[in-house]
């Protein structure tokens, strides 16, 4: 088995499903020749031609509309936006257009599109380059958000979400993307959506996190573990739609849930996940739900995104003052 | 500051490196004589009368839905009146393979691809089946964000390029799109990847209520075309015979590979906007009237009189016709049972997330909502 990155995984992804399905078409800016800024889609349009590795022209909005369209003609659209910064233009199609379209026809038209892009801070990039706003997508009815936490999650879960057949954001934690390499089977073997995965079991605690800061979440439940404290360690995956049951079914063995995102708190993910286990899990709760998170600032450029980004330190500080309710 | 106070001189390093010219298409005048030899179609008069007849019943139709709209049967609705020869001609023109992607003035194109009376009826009436087409099944459903369909217009033809399909992909807006970004970001990989699209600006004059002088200081949409290096031209969209013969042009064009293109159809909104809008508030009469002087569906009907033997018998009977086929399709639509309310999960996604089923569940059993 390969060692793989993160962002090799998802070029294997692209190149195993291109190769299994001549419908499923790449396109977005520098994506070609370049292989992509992060090198996503290096060697893909040498492999597959520059009809089905499509440099676009620079324009976002382009890049969401058109994908519409090719997936309600039976293509199937994975388009790259290279940043989340520059993800804006693309809502008005995903919001009005891509989640719609099956609900408006009644399943005549559907829209089996895939839109990636790379997101989340910790590497000093310039500015717009370092926001998680994945809640906005969270939040529109009829599409899948979906975010990896490790090159073979990233593997399977792009397979599934280009193999689905309804829209699929999928941002991929670029703060991971060459931070650990991991044996990826480039076996074509997608990973269930809609489900969360358990990283780590344990019995005092839930910790619930996605995206790039699983790290954190699982470096704080190894030291967590150093003073005895045995905490359960889920990875979301999807975040839309929730896989709320899985969550409710941990927190109903410890009692106690410490969620933890890199976005803004303010109208978070987190925030659903917290009302959920009020309302569905309030008997097992023996402490209150904590979360862990970026502020509701602007994210500040590099120089103090460290001082935004909730560290490992933060994390087991809330877990202790959760397990400190008796 | 006007402009005549900055020195336009050109500077003598400076040599002209770009130029174009649009030209504008007119066969009939006013009151349907023929200002110029006939394109081929045209030269037998009798074979323009099916295209008439869609005119007429489109306006029937139309009038028909203002009606049901009035009299609570019908949501709002915006009227095709005044822009019956471009948008038939559009649905006429097309092959049933082509995809129309229709803005919400379309309804004339609509019916003359195919979709029922009784679906568009559905589609205004607040049902989500009236989009689901029996035939064309490919075509888009109406677009509201204004726009924003010339741009699945592109990914359509991408499609029909990479399978080497010989279909086309026709995008059909007002006047006010073409101010928007999603326009001219589609007519740019148009023209960059040759795809085969035609871009139609019904230029109705009137974007709500803001004129068309506003929106653009451009002499005429077509020209934008050019910006994208794909070709542009205007017609006079009140001019069923110069339309089909443009629209002809395009879509040959495009079916064999000879690229994108973007017709300017002049025509004049002569209803209100929407049946929540009065135009009275913002547009003179008098430019209404005048323009009531220049409307496609008399003008193809002197000229068919002239030319084509049309009577008045064969008026009144087609009138009828149209009136009768209105009325079946009114009593088929009312006829329609409701959706029931869980159907809005029901086509959310292939298959129910987990996370939905209790909020389904929930719809369920509470039942029809009743006031």
């Amino acid at each position: 088995m390969t060692e793989l990155t993160l962002v090799e995984a998802v070029t294997r992804a692209l190149a195993w499903e291109m190769n299994a399905d001549p419908a499923v078409i790449v396109l977005g800016e520098d994506v070609g020749l370049n292989g992509g800024v992060f090198r996503a889609t290096a060697g893909l349009q040498e492999r597959f031609g520059t009809q089905r590795v499509i440099d676009t022209p620079l324009a976002e909005t382009l890049i969401a509309g058109m994908s519409v369209g090719m997936a309600a003609e039976h293509l199937k659209p994975v388009a790259e936006i290279q940043f989340m910064g520059f993800i804006y233009p693309t809502i008005d199609h995903i919001l009005s257009h891509a989640g719609r379209l099956r609900t408006r026809t009644r399943g005549r038209l559907t829209c089996p599109m895939v839109l990636r892009a790379a997101f989340g801070g910790g590497i000093h990039a310039p500015e717009h380059h370092s926001e998680s706003t994945e809640a906005l997508f969270a939040h529109i009815p009829g599409i899948r958000v979906v975010i990896p936490s490790s090159p073979a999650r990233a593997y399977g879960l792009l397979l599934a979400a280009i193999r689905d057949p309804d829209p699929v954001v999928f941002l991929e934690p670029k703060r991971l993307y060459r931070m650990l390499k991991q044996p990826v089977a480039d076996d074509g073997e997608a990973l269930p959506l809609d489900v969360c995965f358990v990283l780590r079991e344990g019995t005092d605690l839930t910790l619930v996190s996605w995206g790039a800061m699983i790290v954190e979440t699982l470096a704080a439940a190894d030291r967590l573990a150093a003073e005895g404290i045995s905490a359960e360690v889920i990875d979301v995956a999807t975040i839309a739609p929730l896989d709320i049951d899985s969550i409710l079914e941990s927190v109903a063995r410890t009692g106690r849930c410490v969620i933890v995102h890199e976005a803004a708190r303010n109208n978070g993910v987190g925030a659903e996940i917290a009302a959920e286990l009020a309302d569905k899990g309030l008997l097992s709760l023996l402490a209150p739900v904590a979360r862990v998170t970026g502020y509701d600032t602007i994210m500040p450029l590099y120089q103090l995104e460290n001082d935004y980004l909730p560290d490992t330190a933060r994390i087991v500080a809330a877990a202790r003052q959760t397990l400190e309710v008796t | 500051m006007t402009p005549s106070d900055h020195d336009t001189t050109r500077p003598a390093a400076a040599r002209a490196v770009a130029s174009f010219e649009i030209c504008h298409t007119q066969y009939l005048d006013a009151e349907g004589a023929v200002l110029h030899p006939l394109p081929a179609f045209a030269r037998e008069p009798k074979s323009l009368i099916p295209l008439y007849r869609r005119m007429v019943l489109a306006r029937v139709f139309d009038a028909k839905c203002i009606s049901l709209q009035r009299t609570g049967q019908l949501g709002t609705y915006s009227s095709g009146l005044g822009q019956e020869a471009t948008m038939a001609t559009i649905g006429h023109t097309m092959q049933p393979e082509d995809v129309l992607l229709p803005s919400y003035r379309e309804t004339a194109a609509q019916l003359a691809r195919g979709v029922r009376m009784t679906e568009i009826l559905l589609y205004w009436g607040g049902d989500e089946r009236g989009s689901n087409f029996a035939v064309p099944t490919r075509d888009f459903p109406v677009c509201v964000p204004v726009a924003t369909h010339a741009l699945h217009a592109v990914g359509v033809a991408y499609a029909m390029q990479y399978r080497a399909e010989p279909r086309v992909a026709v995008c059909v807006h007002g006047d006010g799109a073409t101010s928007k970004g999603d326009f001219y970001e589609a007519m740019n990989i148009a023209g960059v990847r040759q795809l085969p699209v035609v871009f139609v600006v019904s230029n109705n004059q009137w974007a709500i209520s803001t004129p068309r002088r506003a929106q653009s200081a451009a002499a005429t949409l077509a020209q934008k075309a050019i910006a994208a290096g794909i070709d542009g031209e205007q017609v006079d969209g009140n001019d069923a015979i110069a339309m089909r013969d443009c629209m002809e042009r395009a879509l040959t064009k495009a079916r064999t590979g000879g690229g994108p293109h973007l017709i300017e159809a002049l025509t004049y909104r002569l209803g209100d906007h929407t049946t929540v809008d009065d135009a009275k508030r913002y547009r003179d009469e008098g430019e209404v009237e005048a323009a009531w002087q220049r409307e496609p569906v008399r003008r193809l009907r002197q000229f068919l009189a002239r030319e084509a033997g049309w009577t008045d018998d064969d008026e009144a009977r087609l009138q009828t016709e149209c009136a009768a086929q209105v009325e079946q399709a009114v009593a088929e639509y009312r006829a329609v049972p409701p959706q029931p309310p869980e159907a809005m999960f029901d086509y959310l996604f292939a298959t129910l997330p987990i996370r939905l089923r209790a909020q389904r569940e929930e719809v369920l059993q509470r039942g029809r909502h009743h006031d």
